[in-house]
């Protein structure tokens, strides 16, 4: 689960990393307060779930009280739409105002997970400022992976070797240990599946700052993680997606405008692949989940249908704990309950799939039943 | 023969006395699996569905000679239940549940890889053993026809849909292995195309990939490498977009490595068959198979 800048910052300081001097605010009046706090010149930066802010016109370094505060008024409860959002945006509902950073040198730093290695992994880059993926493609060279033996977690020779990677000053070497050693810490004590710093700045005075933070939680682990789970921002979430997510189903809404249900995420992505072979587009991945009960397929088919750009249904389930009698049931049932204007293209094989086949014969539905995957595929093809 | 489990294997299930692990060990027992006792902590001395239970793996292992530890246990309760199989002496376990924390998972698999035990999951269906009848997971035992295509896959349904394909076919499977959708597993891709290779009893191989990771480049190499076999190859998820988690934790588009364009491609660079259709999976089979002149 993504957090906002802000609080990733709040989880860094607690393991000893420094971040900027600065608060968060809701409003222009805070954001001039916050400004004139700093002592007058202050950066003001939007808090939203996506990257590319500084493109979209999100973050600005303001000179200033009264800058901070046009700036904020500005970006607060609008929409920013940045490369990694869709077309509407995510709302501002905060910015966060810090003093201004002295920059002398730009590094990246992240911990994320390496499911080769089965380990954290260091990546740090003295290319800093760039998004890694450029880096990577521009100059790997640049790049030093470090792994972290989970059983054994950090160790300063660990500071040491990726310091020198880096080829950071001598002095440099044991505060970039500390810097280091708290935010693996960090990631392997909050179980995150990413920290990212990049920016980390070496500043003019040769100290060390997080500029900018990132965190990715695993919610596997929100059990034991309360507090993160808490850190939750639902208004960054698409509508839809939210609505799917509190009612248990895994939905990720798609650009185009074929609705697809089905069971497994492996077989939702290849229905969703197999849409695209015949020329169309999903509308959305909906994975009802191995132990999908009547109720839980009936919520899944009311998400697909109330989404506004969905055109045609294909439900797909090869039934193995999900039986298809349950999931005909699920369908009959959602189907009383909103008004469905669009064809339902259906597949069902697996655990009781002429059971299935029989209750939706049975119901007053019209849905077109597909023999297999290839005849599913035709049948969004030509059915309008 | 078969990969991973045979005639000598004797299983155990943890968590057998719950409702899933009752209903998915029963279907195991029915295709065949020599399921030899159940572990509940507190469950001693019962029995559930005619098997012995037991307190502890340790036990399960000294009294019936188990040597596979299946798993049902729920997420908060799974890494204990896979640190006290190792401890207990089994040589390879299964683990289905879903939902098990990453780091846990790192500590985990790099603890057994230390002990030299064998883990398939977590997060998968597990595996079937056709010729041999050992059905260790949750793979809907009808689908399969006995026959010598080896089949490996991170996901659950779409390894039934890709088998289905199969035997609609006439291609009977030796053994179908499903390793999980999670970033960190214990055997991936490329340990079980090492093991099929391996394995007199399979001549080829179905592997199904999907975005996110780079098992699939690992395997790619391998087969490029190492491998005699012919391997006809599928990736799913060629229309998600890059950051977006498809369902699996580890289906994630991190990096251009981490599309099923760059999959593919690696499959096809290592000689690969390569199905552009979910739908093709079972004709690509096919057409490989007399191509390369070998009987079905």
């Amino acid at each position: 689960m993504k957090i906002h800048e802000y609080q990733a910052k709040e989880v860094l300081k607690s393991f000893g990393v420094a971040v900027p001097n600065g608060r968060v605010a809701t409003t222009a009046d805070e954001a001039r307060a916050i400004a004139e706090e700093l002592g007058g010149r202050a950066v003001v930066k939007a808090q939203v779930h996506a990257g590319g802010r500084g493109k979209a016109g999100g973050v600005k370094v303001v000179a200033n009280p009264d800058e901070a505060a046009e700036f904020a008024a500005g970006l607060l409860g609008s929409n920013l739409i940045t490369a990694q959002t869709g077309p509407q945006g995510v709302p501002v509902n905060t910015v966060l105002v810090e003093e201004p950073v002295d920059i002398a040198q730009e590094l990246y730093l992240s911990v994320t997970v390496d499911g080769a290695a089965k380990s954290p992994v260091i990546i740090a880059s003295a290319a800093g400022g760039m998004e890694i993926e450029e880096i990577a493609e521009e100059s790997p060279e640049k790049i030093t992976q470090v792994h972290i033996d989970p059983l054994i977690g950090y160790q300063p020779f660990v500071g040491r070797r990726v310091a020198a990677a880096l080829e950071l000053d001598a002095a440099l070497a044991r505060p970039f240990g500390a810097l280091l050693g708290g935010i693996v810490n960090a990631f392997q004590n909050k179980d995150l599946n990413l920290v990212e710093i990049n920016p980390l700045v070496v500043t003019g005075d040769g100290s060390l700052l997080a500029a900018d933070g990132k965190i990715d939680t695993d919610e596997n682990s929100h059990f034991r993680h309360r507090d993160l789970a808490e850190l939750r921002d639902a208004d960054q979430e698409d509508p839809l997606e939210r609505n799917a997510n509190d009612k248990g189903v895994q939905y990720v809404k798609l650009d185009g405008d074929v609705g697809c249900m089905v069971n497994g995420a492996g077989l939702a992505m290849a229905t969703m692949d197999v849409i695209a072979q015949v020329g169309h587009a999903p509308a959305n991945f909906l994975d009802v989940g191995g132990g999908g009960t009547e109720e839980q397929v009936a919520e899944a088919f009311k998400i697909i249908v109330s989404d506004p750009d969905v055109k045609k249904v294909l439900i797909n389930v090869f039934g193995g704990i999900l039986r298809c009698d349950v999931l005909a049931n699920g369908i009959v049932s959602a189907y009383k309950e909103v008004d469905v204007n669009v064809p339902i293209i259906v597949r069902m094989t697996g655990t009781n799939a002429e059971e299935g086949a029989e209750i939706l014969r049975n119901s007053d539905i019209t849905v077109a039943v597909a023999a297999d995957l290839n005849d599913a595929a035709t049948k969004v093809a030509e059915i309008n | 023969m078969s990969i991973l489990v045979g005639e000598d294997t004797r299983v155990l299930v943890q968590g057998m006395s719950g409702r899933e692990g009752t209903f998915q060990t029963e279907r195991c027992i029915a295709f065949g699996t020599n399921v030899v006792a159940g572990v509940t902590p507190g469950r001693g001395g019962t029995t559930h569905i005619d098997r012995p239970m037991y307190d502890s793996v340790a036990e399960a292992v000294e009294q019936e000679g188990a040597n596979v530890s299946l798993i049902f246990v729920p997420a908060a309760f799974a890494t204990d239940a896979l640190l006290e199989a190792a401890e207990g002496g089994v040589d390879l376990i299964v683990c289905i549940t879903d939902g098990l924390p990453t780091l846990d998972m790192a500590q985990v698999a790099q603890y057994l890889t230390k002990k030299g035990v064998w883990l398939i999951g977590p997060n998968c269906p597990g595996l079937t053993s056709v010729a041999e009848k050992q059905k260790v997971g949750i793979i809907p035992g009808n689908i399969h026809a006995e026959g010598r295509i080896g089949v490996v896959s991170r996901s659950g349904t779409l390894t039934y849909e890709a088998v289905s394909q199969l035997t609609a076919l006439g291609i009977g499977q030796s053994t179908c292995v499903g390793v999980g959708g999670d970033p960190i597993i214990g055997m991936r891709h490329r340990d079980i195309l090492e093991l099929f290779e391996n394995d007199p009893d399979t001549d080829a191989v179905v592997l199904i990939g999907e975005i996110g990771g780079t098992a699939e480049q690992e395997a790619a190499d391998y087969i490029k490498n190492h491998m005699s076999k012919p391997v006809t190859g599928f990736i799913a998820g060629a229309t998600a977009p890059p950051g977006r988690r498809m369902g699996h934790a580890g289906a994630i588009i991190t990096g251009k490595a981490a599309t099923a364009e760059a999959k593919k491609e690696a499959l096809r660079d290592a000689g690969c068959y390569v199905a552009d259709s979910p739908g093709q999976i079972g004709i690509t089979v096919q057409r490989m198979l007399a191509e390369r002149r070998i009987s079905a």
